[in-house]
């Protein structure tokens, strides 16, 4: 407690707002949190040492040019991979963290982090794993898949998919400051009114998740029209809405999805911020405020999210599952209409986060079986991926074992999804740690192993190269054998009545289900551990696991009829669909592949737009968390200018002349052909 | 020594046939998670309906189970079957739809969620928190004589503070109750959302400040239960507990005459101070409870700087307070409690004499924390 | 699904001609954001739906303060309810005129266009300034908070629609009715219009019943 009282006495000191630097001062640094100190010492000399070797080796250049200031989709969408990896090692570490505390508190120890340190911890592990880790992740497979699968060039804004990404990164940067400048919330990953209003969180802590959110949640919006606009205009000729690739179709749900629920966390976050910045009482207990709605408002986006994470990773199993049984997807069209009923439903089930608010048994009943209905669709798609296994010829290769996992593992966290979504048995189970092991279940068992699984499916085609299998499946075993260690554990303290973001325990009682649930986690660290090590061993054994042929696995979408990896316009010639298997269609009817009678191709420019504005926004987020408000004001200001300046740059596109489109083709033609001797 | 209580139970429940069965199920069931003797206190409870909860959630596994685990079983199979190095599994590369199948496949999981809605749709009427119970036990129908015990509970950073109306007590982080007399538990909160929950006797509801939820339960067995704050609430969170005592009713009275004789008295001040906030507060008894406080706690006016909620929202009612409203809200202290609200309509809205009857009859209408 | 052999040899490509393609590509290309641009007005919608909700949820927890009633001055509020209206009849002129390639014609109208939001802008301005002098500001009730958010949001879009005209203005003197620019005036109108939509919604929702209620 002392600690705590230290934290509070730091922030306390700093609540006299300087006309310059606002809150911020000497005290604000936590870094009489040892754990935190440790922690800041690693990061400097980590972050030293890689920023250290980018001007050693004199990358800054390349990395601005042809990275930061990128517009095209495939690098857009590796950055986006690259931030969700390094995300989830932060989001894990907090996991880890947690983990051991509880498995020390529930011992009888007091733990190694007071009741604070704690609840910020848990806060920032739900914020970061949702919003950094796991939407980073979908959208960068949606951003460099989709345009592929639908023979597309780029996506329909180019630019505004760059400052997407930024904006998302700016978030995640705001996020990362929290860590040793000041403190992050400690209200959990929703940040319940009134909980999270200033009455009861007057620290810099919700200021930090607010413009964090706030500014992350307005790429994301932005992302999604682009996405959408991008799926229903720029489909190759010929792929009509029901030819497209089922990961194209998760996609555009998932986008129509973003565009139609992130408007509500914007306005959701907007209306907290005016409370905490303005003084207004929309979610206060006080003058009318309230603090119900903020809990509806909130998972009337926060459910449908939960579909815009999992529904593109269905997409990811839907093209994983035929390629490796080297057969068409079974019920194509029902798994294209069980997509949409699922995006349509996910909008008619929020209130089931909260039967225990006191609703009616009417309105409880009515939101209990809706919650059911979903299963339908999902247990079709399930059943779907199962009668593509019957009859085919299955390759046991690493994707392939995580949708096997995922397959069994699913539906376990499916059933007691439907369990928790009966009201009278969630009055008993809500809350408690059988509903973390239920959303566990449904996102690590879902959600995680289809990212796993699409990053190794598609990175041959993002690099040229195959992942080394040996160390995937050592990932594969350490993340299944951990999730089941780390969250059966909690299914059972759910049932013996245990809640959920408990930092300390009366007694010794449940000590070792926290025990074995640690030594799930260290499981699932060893899986990261050996996914970096794959990661490693695979860029060093490149040449070995080259593919030179684009299409490693037998793929049956236009991604894989591209070099591996694509050209940067992606496709000399726009591809001509005839039917759903677009690639296998072409193989099997003896397609050959254009080596003359290129043409100029037309492609958008480069711009340093995106990340300046990005950047200047996490300054005025910065400035608006510590109230320094002239840097706000400054910097918000450029912000618009900057951005007013770009509308006046009409030169945006350009021609790649034909012969530098030739010569990128004989290049891959000579590498075919030197594969085929 | 919830351990020790837990296994007090199972003894006593399994002389009961009807708990066997539950008992039979959830040992079936949950084999896999049993690692210690210890019990399942969700699956296994005291109360009655925490109980039929639990039965719910056995019913509703079963029935899942039939669809899940062929799925499961035909995972493996299917996986094993096709693998690539059989050669001899049939390969139908474009083999793609199946009418039967597809009909199968959606109406099968239908037909499941079909008797899953009904049973929902019946145990959420039936589980009702807010509605009086309809039986004690499964073998014990309720007395219409008996009204249920009223319990006002509150709770506050971080304790729960437990008012008897009928006995005249408070205490602090201890409640009592008698078995098998139904209870009603009226929820409150003076600070942010919090869940009140005793798993042993029934499922959670929220407290929330401004508002009261109900809780109706009861007790079958006497015993010493856990009870917590289930939503989180900030730093003393953790601690935020106390011990629900089943007691039969001679126990119950002694418990009582405990308490008044190591009270003292629960007055605003008093409360004003225990509202501050504290963690592991105390256990702490009160052998009376002023008159009214319970109405200031739920209206938010334990202080008397602030306008009771019921008085501000009977102004709202009524067309809002005015531009005077802004500088003096204090003019409203105690309309609520008004016996002649013709007066009270002249004073706020002189104009709106005319339809005085009209708005009278529709300010009946405002939410529970003010209509009382 | 599948129907080899009935057909001739298929085509996997297309073979674009450069200069047909070049016609072709930025046709689709404006489309999509004209598409795109909608999309995105949707979205401000749900916004907006989002403020509607919170005003239809607040707007009567007046915490013994200050009604619709005893604040509202209908009279200015209609005036700048036919600011806005008379702005979106001037702009679809503008419109009329730009599909003449008349440039004088279109920017003297978006001009006119202009002056009717900054009348609504100032008339908005004034009636805020209003209510905070007489303290009802944004933190004296939950209704007055969702009022200053539902209207004052709908003002600052608005402001941005009028920088936004300034902008395009410039960019019109600089360049004229391009190809991009007809775009932008194009997509600047749709916002224009929503605006006026959203408007009518905070009119009846707020104004009207507020004050006849």
């Amino acid at each position: 407690m002392s600690l705590s009282n230290e934290a509070a006495d730091g922030i306390a000191r700093a609540t006299g707002v300087d006309p310059i630097f606002g809150k911020l001062s000497w005290g604000v640094f936590p870094f009489y949190e040892p754990i935190i100190l440790y922690t800041f010492i690693v990061v400097a000399i980590g972050g030293g040492a890689v920023v250290g070797a980018l001007t050693y080796f004199r990358l800054w250049g390349y990395l601005w040019k042809e990275w930061f200031t990128s517009i095209d989709h495939k690098k857009i969408g590796i950055m986006y991979m690259v931030l969700g990896l390094v995300m989830l090692l932060r989001g894990f570490a907090d996991a880890l963290m947690m983990r051991g505390h509880q498995a020390i508190a529930a011992s009888g120890g007091e733990g190694f982090l007071n009741a604070h340190h704690y609840d910020q911890i848990f806060t920032a592990h739900g914020v970061i794993m949702i919003f950094f880790v796991a939407m980073p992740f979908v959208t960068g497979f949606m951003n460099y898949v989709m345009p592929l699968q639908i023979g597309a060039r780029d996506v329909a804004f180019p630019f505004l998919n760059n400052l997407s990404f930024w904006l998302t990164v700016s978030g995640a940067v705001l996020i990362m400051m929290s860590l040793f400048i000041g403190e992050f919330s400690t209200a959990g990953w929703l940040a319940y009114a009134p909980f999270s209003g200033l009455d009861y969180s007057p620290s810099v802590g919700m200021d930090y998740y607010l413009w964090s959110l706030n500014i992350a949640g307005i790429g994301t919006t932005l992302s999604g029209i682009n996405l959408v606009v991008t799926i229903v205009k720029m489909r190759a000729p010929g792929m009509t809405l029901m030819k497209m690739p089922v990961f194209t179709w998760t996609a555009l749900c998932t986008n129509i999805l973003i565009v139609a629920t992130f408007p509500v966390l914007t306005a959701t976050l907007a209306l907290l911020t005016a409370d905490r910045y303005l003084g207004t009482h929309f979610f206060t207990n006080d003058l009318g405020g309230n603090p119900m709605m903020y809990v509806n408002l909130i998972w009337i986006w926060g459910h449908p999210e939960v579909y815009i994470l999992i529904l593109p990773i269905f997409g990811i199993f839907s093209e994983i599952v035929p390629t490796f049984t080297g057969k068409r997807l079974f019920g194509y069209t029902s798994m294209v209409y069980a997509t949409c009923v699922i995006m349509i439903l996910s909008y008619l089930v929020w209130l089931h986060h909260f039967f225990t608010m006191g609703a009616g048994a009417n309105v409880n009943a009515f939101f209990g079986i809706t919650t059911m209905v979903i299963s339908i669709p999902t247990g079709a798609k399930i059943f779907n991926w199962l009668f593509t296994m019957y009859k085919g010829r299955i390759r046991f290769e690493t994707p392939m074992l995580w949708v096997m996992g995922f397959m069994l593992t699913f539906v376990l966290g499916g059933m007691t999804g439907v369990l928790l979504a009966v009201p009278p048995a969630d009055y008993v189970l809500h809350n408690s740690l059988f509903l973390i092991a239920h959303f566990h279940n449904v996102i690590i068992g879902g959600v995680v192993f289809g990212i796993f699984a699409g990053i190794i499916y598609w990175w041959p085609k993002a690099f040229g190269f195959k992942l080394e299998p040996f160390w995937g499946k050592v990932s594969f075993w350490c993340w299944l054998i951990g999730f089941y260690l780390a969250f059966m554990p909690l299914y059972v303290l759910g049932l013996m009545g245990v809640t959920r973001r408990l930092s300390q325990f009366e007694d010794t009682f449940y000590s070792i289900y926290f025990v074995i649930a640690l030594f799930g986690a260290l499981f699932i660290a060893a899986g990261i551990g050996a996914f970096l090590v794959q990661i490693y061993v695979s860029i060093r054994r490149r040449d070995e696991l080259r593919d030179t042929t684009g299409d490693p696995w037998g793929g049956r979408t236009l991604e894989w009829s591209t070099s591996s990896p694509p050209p940067y316009y992606n496709f000399a010639f726009t591809p001509r669909v005839h039917e759903l298997d677009a690639f296998t269609q072409m193989k099997r009817e003896g397609f050959v592949r254009p080596t003359e009678g290129f043409v100029p191709i037309h492609m958008p420019r480069y711009t340093a737009t995106g990340v300046v504005m990005a950047g200047l926004l996490t300054v005025m987020g910065f400035a608006l968390v510590w109230h320094i408000w002239w840097l706000a004001a400054v910097s918000f200001a450029a912000t618009l200018v900057y951005g007013i300046g770009h509308t006046f740059n009409y030169d945006r596109d350009y021609y790649v002349p034909a012969d530098e489109v030739k010569d990128i083709e004989d290049q891959r033609t000579q590498a075919l052909a030197g594969a085929a001797e | 020594m919830s351990c020790q209580l837990s296994k007090i139970s199972i003894q006593s429940r399994s002389k009961r046939r009807k708990n066997m069965k539950r008992a039979f199920l959830s040992t079936a069931l949950l084999s896999v998670f049993a690692l210690s003797g210890c019990d399942l206190v969700v699956l296994n409870p005291s109360g009655d309906v925490a109980a039929q909860q639990a039965d719910l959630i056995l019913y509703s596994t079963v029935l899942m189970l039939i669809i899940i685990l062929p799925v499961m079983a035909l995972t493996v199979f299917f996986a094993w079957k096709y693998r690539e190095s059989n050669k001899e599994a049939t390969y139908e590369p474009d083999w793609d739809h199946s009418t039967s199948l597809e009909i199968i496949i959606w109406s099968v999981p239908l037909a499941i969620i079909i008797c899953l809605a009904g049973l929902t749709y019946v145990a959420t009427h039936r589980l009702d928190p807010f509605e009086p119970l309809r039986r004690v036990s499964a073998a014990e129908a309720i007395d219409p004589q008996v009204e249920p015990m009223v319990i006002q509970v509150s709770a506050m950073d971080w304790k729960w503070l437990f008012i008897y109306p009928e006995q005249g007590i408070a205490t602090v982080n201890e409640v009592a109750a008698v078995v098998d007399r139904p209870i009603r538990f009226e929820i409150t909160s003076t600070t942010v959302m919090n869940s009140f929950f005793v798993p042993a006797l029934a499922g959670q509801i929220y407290a929330m400040s401004g508002m009261q939820t109900e809780l109706n339960a009861v007790i079958n067995k006497p015993g010493v239960y856990d009870g917590f704050s289930a939503n989180y609430s900030g730093e003393g969170f953790s601690q935020m507990r106390f011990k629900f005592h089943g007691k039969t009713q001679a126990d119950f009275d002694a418990w009582v005459a405990q308490v008044q004789a190591q009270g003292v008295e629960l007055d605003r001040e008093t409360l004003a101070q225990l509202d501050q906030p504290s963690i592991s507060h105390p256990i702490t008894y009160y052998d009376t409870v002023e008159d009214g406080l319970w109405d200031k706690i739920v209206n938010l006016c334990i202080d008397d700087n602030s306008l009771c909620l019921n008085d501000m929202m009977m102004v709202d009612a009524l067309g809002g307070g005015g531009l005077e409203g802004l500088w003096n809200r204090e003019m409203f202290r105690g309309l609520c409690s008004a016996d002649d609200p013709g007066a009270l309509m002249a004073m706020i809205r002189p104009e709106m004499r005319l339809r005085e009857n009209e708005i009278i009859t529709a300010m009946t209408l405002v939410p529970p924390a003010s209509a009382n | 699904m599948s129907d080899t052999g009935a057909n001739p040899p298929k085509e996997f490509f297309v073979i674009e001609d450069p200069h047909h393609g070049d016609d072709h590509g930025e046709h689709h290309h404006e489309t999509g954001t004209m598409l795109g641009f909608w999309i995105y007005l949707m979205s401000d919608c749900l916004i907006f739906g989002i403020l509607f909700a919170t005003y239809a949820v607040l707007g009567q927890n007046y915490a013994a303060g200050p009604a619709p009633a005893d604040l509202f001055e209908i009279e200015k509020i209609l005036l700048a309810t036919f600011a806005l209206l008379f702005s979106s009849i001037t702009y679809g002129f503008a419109v009329l005129r730009m599909d003449m390639d008349d440039l004088r014609g279109t920017v003297l109208w978006l001009i006119v266009t202009g002056l009717f939001g900054a009348g609504f802008l100032y008339l908005e301005f004034q009636e805020f300034s209003h209510l905070w002098h007489i303290g009802a500001t944004p933190m004296a009730s939950a209704f007055l908070s969702s009022f200053f958010f539902l209207v004052g949001t709908h003002g600052l879009h608005v402001l941005g629609g009028s920088i936004w005209l300034i902008v395009l203005l410039m960019q019109l003197g600089q360049r004229g009715l391009t190809h991009e620019n007809k775009r932008r005036v194009m997509c600047l109108s749709l916002f224009w219009h929503f605006l006026d939509l959203i408007w009518i919604g905070v009119f009846s929702l707020v104004y009207l019943t507020g004050v006849l209620l």
